[in-house]
């Protein structure tokens, strides 16, 4: 029998959405494990996420401190180790998000229980855990098992699972802080909001996307000529950032912006999961890539499996000519 | 500052087609090209451009088939000052932990002001190594940071890009342990006067034995996860897949857009 623990994450007076996506998984596999969905809310002032999150849960754990005000990895690692000793779930479930990735592989050291990041999906048999997660930005899927342990360590992937929605009435449970005082060797200073651009892309109702099958630098200039002519503004993955196509308020996905354009036309993307969250809400998506196994084509309505090079230039000489027509 | 840089010789699949091989447990990298995994590139060029501004050393660190020493001789090229290499068949490289482990043993008798290393790698992506190592040595950690600023020798301040670009500035008591995002910096072109120089630097290359960690504690039987199978997923598309030469794809698509009123 054993307990499914869920690491609630907030930040600025928000629960994020992977907290609901976890409880839906959660509530999944409590009952495969013979046990209850707990979930570990760690903060200040925290009485009105824990009645939220009693709607998806058999118990909310609420570890309300003054210095748990704002997040620090460590600070969440010395809380979770005394309520796993404590509590001893069978699973604990910890968001693969910057928050979750800065304390779990700590946390999983510590403890010495078996440990794997990002699952797409999870499931107990016979008591124990069988998880799938995903290699080379989701090219390749590997199933795992594990050895025998009283108690499992995972980071959940962020948009892999719908959000759950409350349908329970479980218990609120207050518990005393085990940090006795504040940790010194690193320390909050404050939080910088990402700098606003000339162009609001969440509000674009065309967009050019571009990753890094762009290549260079030299090969830009027919991609904003295709945006140009279909007045769309230019957005990219974080490889198309990172290479400096682009600045950084045109970044889409998980550690960018998400986009509800019209149109998305998606070039040389390969579709890794961080970029796809931010597409979800786009109406048409069009990709053209060189791997016919390139994730984005599950997104896409219409798909090219070709050289962008080749298929660029010609589709923005025949959009002017058909538009001009 | 003295500064060692752990850095990984990964495959770049980003436009590659994926295999898996017959034994079901690993894919088919006879076709792939081999580099510097992306993040860990930006921890080079972070530990160097620090070491520019405060002067000291940058130890390259890498674990990793012979091959590798190309990339070594890179990033010692871009700055680095020596390196080690840790070859061994008997760890477990599925398991971030055991990795970190073997790092840990190869730098815990070290001095050392910062480690850094990349937040992640592009083919296994744990984000995991740089956190659990800090926490083998008992030292503090930031992750996903994308600034450091150094404000003495005992401290820094580094900011970690959390979720929609949002910064999180927090101050930090050396030594201590960074895993560095993309973006945070430019990676330099090594001058061809480092090149030359890199050959001359000292690379040494270390077994288990030679760092005095025991098999046990880093192999197979000291992992806990058990890798059942690898499979390439199905791509479930309900997209419209335009066939025909290029040119033709694009005209396609071109009266698509048009008369379906997209554009």
């Amino acid at each position: 029998m054993g307990d499914v623990f869920v690491i609630a994450e907030h930040r600025q007076g928000e629960l994020r959405d992977v907290t609901w996506e976890m409880m839906t998984l959660a509530n999944e596999v409590a009952p495969q494990a013979g046990g209850q969905v707990v979930t570990v809310l760690l903060g200040s002032g925290l009485d009105d996420f824990a009645n939220k999150l009693s709607g998806v849960s058999d118990k909310v754990l609420c570890v309300d401190d003054p210095l748990l005000e704002n997040f620090s990895g460590e600070k969440h690692q010395k809380v979770l180790s005394a309520l796993l000793d404590e509590h001893k779930p069978l699973i604990t479930m910890i968001p693969h998000t910057a928050e979750g990735v800065d304390y779990a592989p700590a946390l999983a050291v510590e403890k010495g229980f078996p440990y794997l990041t990002e699952l797409v999906a999870l499931k107990v048999e016979g008591g124990k855990p069988v998880a799938e997660r995903q290699y080379y930005q989701g090219k390749v899927n590997a199933e795992f098992s594990f050895k025998d342990a009283d108690s499992y360590l995972f980071t959940i992937r962020e948009a892999a699972f719908e959000p759950m929605e409350p349908s329970k009435q479980g218990s609120v449970e207050k518990v005393d802080s085990p940090l006795k005082e504040d940790v010194e060797y690193r320390k909050f200073v404050d939080y910088v909001e990402a700098e606003v651009g000339d162009v609001d892309i969440t509000q674009s109702e065309i967009l050019v996307g571009i990753g890094r099958g762009i290549r260079e630098d030299k090969n830009m200039p027919d991609m904003e000529e295709l945006a140009n002519a279909i007045g769309a503004d230019m957005c990219g993955s974080r490889a198309a950032v990172d290479a400096g196509w682009l600045p950084h308020d045109r970044q889409v996905g998980t550690s960018g912006k998400s986009v509800k354009p019209k149109l998305y036309l998606a070039l040389g993307i390969s579709g890794a999961f961080q970029h796809v969250a931010g597409i979800k809400g786009a109406k048409t998506i069009v990709a053209i890539n060189k791997d016919p196994n390139a994730p984005i084509f599950a997104e896409a309505d219409y798909a090219i499996v070709d050289d962008l090079f080749k298929v660029v230039p010609k589709l923005t000489e025949k959009l002017k000519e058909e538009k001009g027509a | 500052m003295k500064t060692f840089v752990c850095i990984k010789y990964v495959p770049d699949t980003s436009e590659a087609e994926i295999k898996v091989d017959e034994t079901g447990q690993a894919v088919d990298s006879s076709r792939f090209s081999f580099d510097i995994n992306d993040a860990d590139n930006y921890a080079v060029e972070e530990s160097v451009q620090i070491k520019e501004k405060q002067e000291g050393t940058v130890t390259v660190v890498s674990m990793g088939p012979q091959e590798s020493d190309v990339m070594i001789r890179m990033a010692l090229a871009k700055g680095g000052d020596n390196a080690m290499r840790i070859e061994d068949s008997r760890i477990n490289t599925t398991d971030p932990l055991c990795v970190a482990k073997v790092l840990a043993g190869a730098l815990k008798d070290k001095e050392f002001d910062l480690i850094m290393t990349g937040c992640m790698a592009s083919d296994d992506g744990h984000m995991s190594t740089g956190v659990a190592l800090a926490e083998e040595l008992g030292v503090p950690h930031a992750s996903m940071v994308k600034d450091v600023e150094v404000v003495d020798e005992k401290k820094v301040k580094v900011s970690r890009e959390l979720e929609g670009g949002l910064m999180e500035v927090v101050e930090m008591e050396l030594p201590a342990v960074l895993t560095i995002q993309t973006g945070i910096n430019e990676p330099r072109y090594a001058p061809i006067r480092g090149i030359r120089q890199a050959q001359k630097k000292e690379l040494n290359v270390l077994s288990l034995d030679d760092l005095g960690i025991s098999p046990d504690e880093v192999g197979e039987s000291a992992s806990q996860i058990v890798l059942n199978k690898l499979y390439v997923p199905e791509v479930v598309s309900a997209a419209e897949f335009i066939e025909g030469e290029p040119e033709e794809k694009a005209e396609k698509l071109a009266s698509i857009l048009v008369k379906g009123g997209h554009v």
